[in-house]
């Protein structure tokens, strides 16, 4: 069986895996990362979301035998760590996580962790284009939230850029 | 206009209560039966009491409830901390969060202090453990005060003796109880003292509810840091040893059944593949990871038994529905009003799809699942399994999301087979498509509406409903009466859900002879409660036709409402949501403003919704996505008697505007051929951020009525508040919901092989 061999939330990971298998069952099912959420495995409901060399991607979507030894993936798990230890919030996380708590924007929580993954890419992505998040940005966020908590998660998002 | 407002009871504070034996305090509480009236008052052209205004499914629930309320407990640890098992099932709607506040509240504890975890099944809790009907809080209010009550008596009695003066002078402080002198013990340290060898009534006498200080503030979900560190761990995540994951290959017609696999030697050579076995539902695959589960339900080549519905189409659906109606009803004289209306299947599918952990072996079973009725499951899984019950372990686990769909446990028994076929555990998880596709629906209906009216006075009101099957074969929440439901061609369910139609159907208005009445018919889809059950459907349709009558009358739908309510806190509710909206503010030509109302779970709702039907926006684009038209605004203002959590009550408010729109506008399924079609996120158009309300106001009121429900109660307002919007702002009333379902707006996925593949171009679309 192929080694595959990436670096998951600092860390560098070997498995034992044919390339073909996405890598969000290898994160979820062999490496034990169960951050991001299977909702749909065909890149559609983003509860997967996570980041590949700083940019938001979905694992459902992507064979292992596409990464590469040195491709970073970060996981919701790794997102705190992201941060400088002197700019995380008072829990100690990512100030889109911290953001998050304080809107208190979760329900059911299964998309939350793709939700706060895809906002912080949101963010440096507007960023990079020299302005700042509008409401045409939120409304073309595509990660499904069926307990309905759009407005919070967009009030979370505004806040969190402001914190980032 | 006079009100009915819902059943009172005295002002209670002194209950009985047990202190059980053990190593540290446990202790419960005992409410004997509750007794309660209601008082009904008519006005001037009176509707007499509904049933449900008199006692209500809450009312039942809570009844049902209440004779097994001495077995929920709550021990105070070593630690200092204190724990409860909930015998209910957290889903999203904020029952954890809402305890651990009550009992940190009597106890005189930090919320963080309290944990709350999900009771397995407990059979002797007989109608104690069902989640349903948003009644946690209104069952469930005054049993945890109690035996937090009683935890507390037990830890100043022990106290008395270490501090060495009269309990009664003692008070306590956030986990310590000091003493006038300011010596204090923490509860920790008395948890053992206070322990009691044998068991003991105790009296004990709750707070006053007016000087809560946690009840009724906003708190934050006790497990939102779990949630959005991505620690929250659900049926999926679980670490069970060698429960590898495993699917099923499903039917490509609706609840066809496997007769036989041609290539299941070829299948179990697969890449990480280990067992192939049929079971009732279709072909389990059981594998390394769920991608190679994917590939192995793909490469399945099964002989299939056709489903029941094999060949047919909404039409042929609603059809049967058609032939079922009764006879219109009768009517006073007078000028008329009617409409008909045709409410289409719609998925009550979360996103944590249907799934199950479970270990059948040895004459044993144990099973993880997010189940809101685990004694069913329990009993179901032991009949399928072939072992006895008390060989049968059901862990409830925590659900991303329900909306109906959890009452059953269809997964748990087919994960139970799976493994008893295969001998070893499993983790089954349903891919997206089967959940849509499969997965229950809130079942297709229309609503026929004809009302007359001579002036301006409505003389009669009368509304036939009638639908496919919903399922109740849940029962309350036991094995027995979910056995009595599951008498055979559905004779056992049609009482349950007249039964249930009857104790959450209340028109609010005084429209004379009032009568609402349910036909139901074939029993051959996977349906269920659905948020809200009968009422999102019932209620679009009464306030569509009230509409019209204010029109008729020529007087403005919020005036008219007004003039015609017969519940004070409704009134309330709808003046302050119409302030707040700015009712009949100036809008655009294409843009209007909608009102819904809905009495229910013992409280009220009023919305206003403000719709854009302009083209400009009707028309936007957004890739594989249905637009249409947006609801710019919605104020949603509720009365749910006495409040614990406001800011819980606001998010379930948010939720529930959400899945009105979507029910009202976006969301239906569409049968062709045997089969629903959507399989996908991006084919069941439930609300998404661009439809999503860009402002959306909820207003929570206070009142000391007590605490109803509020998981579902947002969800009947807002839909018929989308609807009367949209019928405003194009000046034509729709009949059809949701409105769009005539245009399939994607392409079909295959349903052979039954699941997609997953893409592998996902590297193309970083951000």
């Amino acid at each position: 069986m192929p080694e595959q061999t990436f670096v998951v939330n600092g860390e560098r990971v070997t498995v034992d895996v044919e390339d073909d298998v996405r890598v969000l069952w290898v994160l979820r099912d062999l490496l034990g990362v169960t951050g991001p959420k299977y909702g749909c495995g065909i890149n559609v409901c983003k509860a997967c979301t996570s980041h590949i060399n700083g940019k938001a991607f979905n694992p459902c979507a992507v064979p292992v035998g596409e990464l590469s030894a040195d491709d970073e993936v970060t996981t919701i798990e790794g997102l705190p760590a992201q941060t400088a230890e002197d700019a995380r919030g008072p829990h100690g996380l990512h100030p889109m996580q911290e953001a998050w708590l304080e809107r208190d924007v979760v329900q059911c929580g299964y998309c939350q962790p793709g939700q706060i993954m895809a906002a912080v890419a949101l963010v440096r992505k507007v960023r990079d284009e020299g302005r700042t998040i509008t409401d045409a940005d939120l409304d073309g966020i595509r990660n499904i939230c069926r307990c309905g908590t759009y407005t919070r998660i967009r009030e979370a998002i505004r806040d969190g850029e402001t914190r980032m | 206009m006079t009100t009915t407002d819902g059943p009172h009871t005295v002002n209670r504070r002194k209950f009985i209560g047990y202190l059980l034996g053990g190593a540290t305090v446990v202790a419960a509480a005992d409410l004997g039966m509750v007794g309660r009236g209601a008082t009904a008052d008519a006005g001037e052209l009176p509707t007499l009491p509904q049933p449900a205004e008199i006692a209500d499914l809450s009312d039942l629930l809570t009844l049902a409830a209440a004779p097994t309320s001495q077995l929920i407990t709550v021990t105070i640890n070593d630690d200092g901390t204190a724990s409860f098992e909930l015998p209910r099932t957290e889903v999203g709607q904020g029952i954890t969060t809402a305890a651990a506040m009550l009992i940190a509240e009597e106890l005189d504890l930090p919320v963080d202090k309290v944990h709350v975890t999900l009771a397995p099944a407990r059979p002797e809790l007989l109608f104690n453990q069902i989640t349903g009907g948003s009644n946690t809080i209104h069952a469930m209010y005054t049993p945890i005060r109690v035996a937090a009550a009683v935890a507390k008596g037990a830890l100043l009695q022990a106290a008395a003796t270490v501090l060495g003066d009269s309990a009664n002078k003692l008070t306590s402080h956030l986990g310590h109880i000091v003493a006038p002198d300011g010596r204090r013990v923490d509860y920790g340290r008395l948890s053992a003292l206070a322990a009691n060898e044998q068991p003991e009534t105790v009296e004990v006498e709750l707070k006053d509810e007016n000087s809560h200080g946690i009840v009724g503030t906003p708190v934050n979900r006790i497990d939102a840091l779990d949630a959005v560190t991505g620690t929250k761990q659900f049926a999926t995540d679980l670490d069970v040893a060698d429960a590898l994951p495993t699917m099923v290959c499903r039917a490509p017609t609706l609840n066809g059944t496997p007769n036989a696999v041609n290539n299941a030697d070829e299948v179990r050579n697969m890449p990480g593949v280990t067992h192939v076995a049929i079971v009732p539902t279709g072909v389990a695959v059981r594998a390394s990871t769920f991608g190679q589960c994917i590939d192995a339900v793909r490469a399945l080549d099964v002989s299939w038994n056709d489903g029941p519905v094999a060949g047919m189409s909404d039409e042929d659906a609603l059809a049967g529905v058609r032939a079922a109606e009764a006879p219109a009803p009768e009517l006073p004289a007078g000028e008329t009003v009617s409409g008909d209306f045709t409410f289409w299947f719609r998925s009550n599918s979360a996103m944590d799809t249907n799934s199950a952990v479970a270990d059948v072996r040895d004459g044993r079973a144990e099973i993880w699942a997010s189940l809101k009725n685990p004694n069913v499951a329990q009993g179901r899984i032991a009949e399928a399994v072939g072992i006895p019950l008390n060989n049968v372990t059901v862990h409830v686990v925590q659900g991303g999301g329900s909306f109906g769909r959890r009452l059953f446990d269809e997964p748990a028994i087919e994960a139970a087979r799976i493994s008893q076929a295969m001998g070893v555990p499993v983790k089954l998880m349903w891919h997206r498509a089967d959940d849509a596709r499969v997965g229950r629906t809130h079942p297709l209906a229309t609503s026929r509406i004809r009302a007359c009216y001579a002036g301006d006075t409505v003389l009669g009101f009368q509304q036939a409903h009638t639908s496919i099957e919903t399922d109740f074969r849940h029962g309350l929440g036991d094995i027995i009466t979910a056995k009595a439901a599951d008498l055979p061609a559905g004779l056992g369910n049609m009482p349950f859900a007249q039964v249930i139609f009857q104790l959450t159907t209340i028109l609010p208005y005084d429209f004379g002879a009032v009568g609402q009445s349910l036909v139901e018919t074939d029993t051959r889809f996977n349906t269920s409660s659905m948020r809200n059950i009968y009422s999102p459907d019932v209620r679009t349709a009464n306030e569509l036709i009230v509409d019209q009558l204010a029109q008729r009358m020529g007087t403005d739908p919020l005036e008219f409402r007004l003039a015609h309510l017969r519940n004070g806190r409704l009134r309330t509710a709808l003046e302050t949501a119409a302030e707040k909206a700015e009712w009949g503010k100036e809008l655009p030509e294409g843009m209007a403003q909608g009102i819904g109302v809905h009495v229910e779970y013992k409280g009220v709702t009023a919305c206003i919704m403000e719709i854009d039907c302009r083209p400009e926006t009707v028309g936007r684009k957004v890739r594989n996505a249905v637009t249409g038209p947006r609801v710019t605004k919605a104020t949603m203002v509720i009365d749910c008697g006495r409040v614990i959590n406001p800011r819980g009550v606001e998010a379930q408010m948010q939720g529930c505007v959400n899945d009105g729109i979507a029910m009202t506008l976006t969301s239906s399924l569409h049968l062709r051929d045997g089969h629903f079609q959507e399989a996908s996120w991006d084919n069941y158009f439930y609300t998404r951020q661009w439809n999503t309300p860009p402002e959306l106001d909820v207003v929570v009121l206070e009142s000391t009525e007590p605490p109803g429900g509020v998981g579902e109660a947002g969800v009947a307002a807002s839909a018929a508040a989308a609807a009367c919007a949209y019928a405003r702002a194009t000046a034509a009333m729709p009949t059809e919901f949701p409105i769009n379902h005539r245009t399939l707006s994607f392409e079909p996925k295959p349903y052979s092989p039954p699941v997609p593949q997953s893409p592998t171009d996902g590297l193309d679309h970083t951000y």
